[in-house]
C-alpha cells in the first residue's frame, strides 16, 4: 500500500514541477523569435508562432504540452528545429550520466573515509586537518578548481588530456573538479554520524566483546553512521547525473548542462520544459528508490512502514 | 594472589575543562572464583568507573588512571596493551550494560550480535558459532531461539533484550561477568526474573559476578559479598549479613535506613533520607567524605582520612568510630543502629 501510494505521488509531483515551470516560462519576456523580428516579415513570424502552437491562448498550450507530456513527446527544439528534445537529451544525458556517477563514488567512497578518519581521531590533529580540507573543499568553487586541475595535470604533467570527452582520461579530470564540494560536505555529515555513533551505548557493547577495531568500526560503526548520509544521496545524485552547466563548458563536455542553459537565454521552451521535467524526473524516481532501499539497509523502517 | 579478580589502591580521576574529577579514590576489593559481589552507591560514587576500568572501556583521555593495579588470574590489566585487552574482554571479562534499550546494535541481528564474539574468541566458524549463538538464547530462556536469531534488537521487549545481552556477555563462559545495573531499566517484575536468570547461569557456567546496583533488596537477593562506596572510595566492605545485621559506617546505616519496609506495623515509620549531597569530587575534603552529611561526625573526621579498619574477617570499615580510641563507639553505633 505504502509502495502504491508513493509510486502514485512520484507522478503527481512530476506534474505539479511541470505546471510550475509552465507557468513561470510564460512569465518570462521575451520570445524565441526575438532576434529574429529584424530580418523576417511579420508573416513569416507569425507562421513560425502558430508552427509551435505559440499563437493560441496559455491554456490551451498549456494543454497541448501536457497532451505529448503524457505519451513522453517533449517537442521539437526551436532554436535548432530539425532536432527534438528527446534527442538532446539522449544526446547530452550519457555524457552526463558518466561523469555525474564518477563524481559521486568519488563524492561518496572518499567522503566516508575522511569523515570516519576524522571521527576516530576526534580532536586530534588528523581530526582537524581533515575538516580544514573539507571546508577549503567546500568553499572552492568548482570553476576555480577546475582550470587548477588543468594547469597542473594537463598543462605541466601532461599525465591527462587537457579538455574534451571521449577515453576514460578525459572523465577524470572533470569528476574530481565536479566531486570536491559533495565530498567534503559528505566528509562532514559522516564525521558527525560517526562521532554520533561512537558514542552510543551498543558501542560500548561491541567494544566489551573484544572485538577487532575493523569489526567494530566497519560492522558496528559505519554501518550505523551511514544511515543519514543516504538521504542526502539522492538530491546530490541528480544534481550530478544532469550535469553542471560550469564544468561541462570549462571541459568541452557534449553533456546536458549546457542545453538547460542555453535553452533558458534562447526562450526555446520545449527544451526548457523538457529539461526541467526530465530533471525532476530523475530526482523523484532515484528518491523514490532511496526510500525504498531504507527498508533494506535499517531493519527498523519495515515495522513503521507497514503501519503507515 | 589466589583471588580471581583483585583490584589494589585503584584512582582514576577525569580531566575536564573545571578541573580534575578524582571519581575513583584509593579503592581495594577482590573477588573470588564463581561468587557474586554486590558495588553499592549512589549516582556518581564510583561504582561505573571502576568496573569500566577494570574492562579497560574507560575512554582515555578524559580519564587518568593515577595509581593502583588490577590484577587478573594474576595479571595486572593495566599493563595490557589494547591489543591484549581485547583478549581477555568478551572472552574472559564481559559486562551488561544497564540500559538494554540502547546497548544492542539496532542494525545487526541479535543472533549475529552474540555469534560474533563466539568467533572472534573461540575461533568457531560461522555455522557453529550459530549453533551455539542458538543455544546461548535457549539458555537465558527466550522462547522460539532459531526464529529470535533472525531478528533485530527492535523487534525485542526491554527484558528479552537484556536477556539477549546477558547471553552475549556469556557466550564465551567467561570467568567473569560484570553487570553494571543490568535491572535498572527493566520493570519489577522482569527485574526479578533477570536477576534469578543470573543467579542461575552463574551456577551452571561458575561465572564470578560483580553486581553494581543501587538497590538494596537486590543486593540482600543475589549478592555474597557486599561494597559500599561513597564518593569514589570504598566506605565498607562486608558479608552479605554483617551489612544488614552489623553495618559498621554511617553511610551504610543511612542506606538501610532509606528502603521501604513493607512490614512495618506503625504507620510513623517514615524513610529517613541522609541529608545534604556528596562533596564535590574536583576537590574532596581532606577527611572522610561524609563527614559534612555524617551525624556522628566527629572533629578528626573533618581532618584526617580514615584508614580502612578491619572489624572482623572479611568485614572492615572506613569510620574513626570503629577506631577504639573514638568516645564510647559502641554507644554510637548502637544508636545508628537503633535508628535503621
Amino acid at each position: 500500500m505504502y509502495f502504491v501510494k508513493r509510486f502514485l505521488a512520484m507522478f503527481l509531483t512530476v506534474w505539479i514541477i511541470a505546471t510550475l515551470t509552465f507557468i513561470v516560462m510564460k512569465f518570462i519576456p521575451g520570445d524565441p523569435f526575438a532576434t529574429d523580428a529584424d530580418v523576417f516579415p511579420e508573416e513569416v513570424l507569425e507562421n513560425l508562432r502558430a508552427a509551435y502552437n505559440l499563437d493560441k491562448p496559455v491554456p490551451v498550450q498549456y494543454f497541448l504540452y501536457m497532451k505529448d507530456l503524457v505519451t513522453f513527446d517533449l517537442g521539437t527544439s526551436i532554436v535548432s528545429n530539425t532536432r527534438s528534445v528527446n534527442q538532446i537529451i539522449g544526446d547530452g544525458l550519457p555524457a552526463s550520466a558518466i561523469l555525474g556517477l564518477l563524481s559521486m563514488a568519488i563524492a561518496i567512497f572518499f567522503g566516508v573515509i575522511l569523515g570516519v578518519i576524522a571521527a576516530l581521531n576526534h580532536n586530534k590533529a588528523i581530526d582537524h586537518i581533515s575538516m580544514v580540507i573539507a571546508i577549503i573543499g567546500i568553499s572552492i568553487p568548482n570553476f576555480i578548481l577546475a582550470p587548477l586541475l588543468i594547469k597542473y595535470f594537463a598543462v605541466d604533467w601532461r599525465i591527462l588530456p587537457v579538455a574534451s570527452w571521449g577515453t576514460w582520461q578525459h572523465t577524470i579530470l572533470p569528476a574530481l573538479a565536479l566531486s570536491t564540494t559533495p565530498l567534503a560536505v559528505v566528509a562532514r555529515y559522516m564525521r558527525s554520524s560517526m562521532l554520533d555513533v561512537m558514542n552510543q551505548n551498543y558501542m560500548k557493547t561491541a567494544e566489551a566483546k573484544g572485538l577487532s577495531t575493523y569489526r567494530l568500526v566497519v560492522q558496528h560503526g559505519i554501518r550505523n553512521a551511514i544511515l543519514p548520509i543516504i538521504t542526502f544521496i539522492g538530491p546530490l545524485f541528480v544534481s550530478l547525473i544532469t550535469g553542471t552547466f560550469v564544468i561541462e563548458k570549462i571541459f568541452a563536455i557534449p553533456g546536458m548542462g549546457r542545453y538547460f542553459v542555453d535553452s533558458i537565454f534562447n526562450r526555446d521552451y520545449p527544451v526548457i520544459m523538457g529539461t526541467t521535467v526530465f530533471y525532476s524526473l530523475i530526482l523523484v524516481v532515484t528518491l523514490f528508490l532511496i526510500d525504498m532501499s531504507y527498508r533494506f539497509i535499517d531493519p527498523r523502517i519495515k515495522l513503521t512502514s507497514k503501519g503507515g | 594472589m589466589t583471588h580471581l579478580l583483585e583490584v589494589r589502591n585503584l584512582g582514576v580521576n577525569f580531566k575536564t575543562y573545571g578541573g580534575e574529577v578524582k571519581a575513583v579514590r584509593d579503592v581495594s576489593f577482590h573477588v573470588n572464583k564463581g561468587e557474586i559481589v554486590a558495588i553499592v552507591g549512589e549516582s556518581g560514587s564510583g561504582k561505573s568507573v571502576t568496573v569500566q576500568t577494570i574492562m579497560g572501556l574507560i575512554p582515555k583521555p578524559p580519564a587518568i588512571i593515577n595509581a593502583g593495579n588490577i590484577y587478573f588470574q594474576g595479571q595486572d590489566l593495566l599493563t595490557l596493551s589494547k591489543k591484549q585487552m581485547r583478549k581477555v574482554n568478551g572472552s574472559k571479562i564481559s559486562m551488561v550494560f544497564q540500559d538494554p534499550m540502547t546497548s544492542l546494535n539496532p542494525t545487526m541481528k541479535i543472533g549475529k550480535q552474540i555469534a560474533e564474539a563466539l568467533i572472534v574468541h573461540n575461533n568457531l566458524s560461522k555455522a557453529e558459532a550459530k549453533e551455539k549463538a542458538i543455544e546461548m538464547i535457549r539458555l537465558v530462556g527466550i522462547p522460539n531461539p532459531e526464529e529470535r536469531y533472525e531478528q533485530y534488537p527492535h523487534e525485542f521487549s526491554g527484558g528479552m533484550r537484556q536477556r539477549a545481552m546477558i547471553s552475549i556477555a556469556l557466550a564465551c563462559s567467561p570467568e567473569l561477568l560484570i553487570a553494571d545495573e543490568p535491572t535498572t531499566a527493566l520493570d519489577v517484575t522482569i527485574q526479578a526474573q533477570v536477576l534469578e536468570l543470573m543467579k542461575d547461569l552463574k551456577e551452571k557456567i561458575n561465572t564470578a559476578i560483580i553486581l553494581i546496583t543501587h538497590d538494596l533488596g537486590v543486593v540482600a537477593e543475589t549478592a555474597e559479598r557486599v561494597i559500599v562506596m561513597y564518593a569514589g572510595m570504598i566506605v565498607e566492605i562486608s558479608s552479605v549479613e554483617d551489612i544488614f545485621n552489623n553495618p559498621k559506617h554511617p553511610y551504610t546505616w543511612g542506606l538501610l535506613e532509606s528502603i521501604p519496609d513493607i512490614t512495618a506495623t506503625s504507620e510513623k515509620k517514615r524513610l529517613i533520607p541522609i541529608e545534604g549531597t556528596p562533596p564535590d569530587l574536583f576537590s574532596p575534603p581532606k577527611g572522610c567524605p561524609f563527614a559534612p552529611r555524617c551525624k556522628f561526625a566527629m572533629e578528626i573526621c573533618m581532618d584526617q582520612m580514615p584508614p580502612e579498619m578491619e572489624i572482623s574477617e572479611g568485614h572492615s570499615a572506613r569510620c574513626w568510630l570503629n577506631d577504639p580510641r573514638s568516645p564510647a563507639p559502641e554507644e554510637v553505633i548502637q544508636q545508628g543502629r537503633k535508628s535503621s
